[in-house]
């Protein structure tokens, strides 16, 4: 059963508040997944405390990093059921754990960090493993670029 | 003030593996553990006697991405356990 709303719009909202699309629905995700081309991190978000001391501001250190994914949007694992099921429905095979992260480039994964390597680490060292994987998978912004990368398809509007 | 998580060990919350004086290993989100038990949540096992993959292999695996929890609750008897470690410590292949 899921946690109040208002229980979770903050750990939402530290996702949301730097730029992280969030995805609440299977359209949603089918979207966001649809571009394929570049790089796109989903963060699978969870109410756990690696969550809230690890994976949230361990991702936001990341997005700091010169080099970044195109896109990221996050979904809440025991929240928008439906949302994480379809993008666990990408990553076929892989066993259902959150939180979780998951880089893919060009639609491929490319990097997954599941939560046992978020869970007993600080934010820094997640920070520094997604990095590690940004610089080899993403591009670095070119000059006169924005800081944050786009969470939303070019041309959506958010309701 | 204390919490449900005190008292529980350093390890609890935290995925382990851990081996047995037989041919079983397991994985799963560890609860507790005492001179009793080793309690795992969310755990799967690796039987080297019976799998077509070594446990190597299942390891391998299980620190790039996790285990399917087949099991709700496992209780591995202290006396069988020779090692718990941190699956987050194995080598991401």
């Amino acid at each position: 059963m899921p946690y109040p709303e208002e229980l979770v719009t903050p750990m939402r909202e530290e996702l949301t508040s730097i730029g992280i699309q969030e995805l609440r629905d299977a359209d949603e995700v089918d979207a966001f997944l649809a571009q394929k081309s570049g790089t796109t991190m989903v963060v699978i978000n969870s109410v756990c405390g690696c969550a809230a001391g690890g994976a949230r501001p361990g991702v936001a250190l990341a997005l700091g990093h010169a080099s970044r994914p195109d896109r990221v949007g996050t979904v809440f694992a025991g929240q928008d059921l439906e949302a994480v099921a379809r993008v666990r429905e990408h990553l076929e095979g892989i066993p259902p754990s959150s939180p979780a992260i998951a880089l893919f480039k060009d639609g491929e994964l490319v990097h997954f960090v599941p939560r046992h390597w978020i869970e007993g680490r600080d934010p820094r060292t997640i920070a520094q493993d997604l990095a590690t994987a940004f610089d080899e998978f993403c591009a670095a912004p070119s000059a006169g670029a924005s800081g944050k990368p786009s969470g939303k398809p070019s041309g959506a509007k958010k309701s | 003030m204390g919490t449900f998580h005190d008292g529980l060990g350093d390890l609890h919350g935290i995925t382990v593996v851990v081996e047995t004086r037989g041919a079983i290993t397991y994985v799963g989100r560890c609860h507790e553990e005492n001179d009793r038990h080793v309690l795992l949540h969310d755990a799967d096992l690796h039987d080297a006697a019976s799998s077509a993959t070594s446990r190597e292999e299942y390891l391998a695996r299980a620190a790039r991405f996790g285990v399917f929890a087949k099991h709700r609750t496992l209780a591995v008897p202290r006396g069988e356990v020779t090692s718990i470690r941190r699956l987050g410590e194995l080598a991401r292949g």
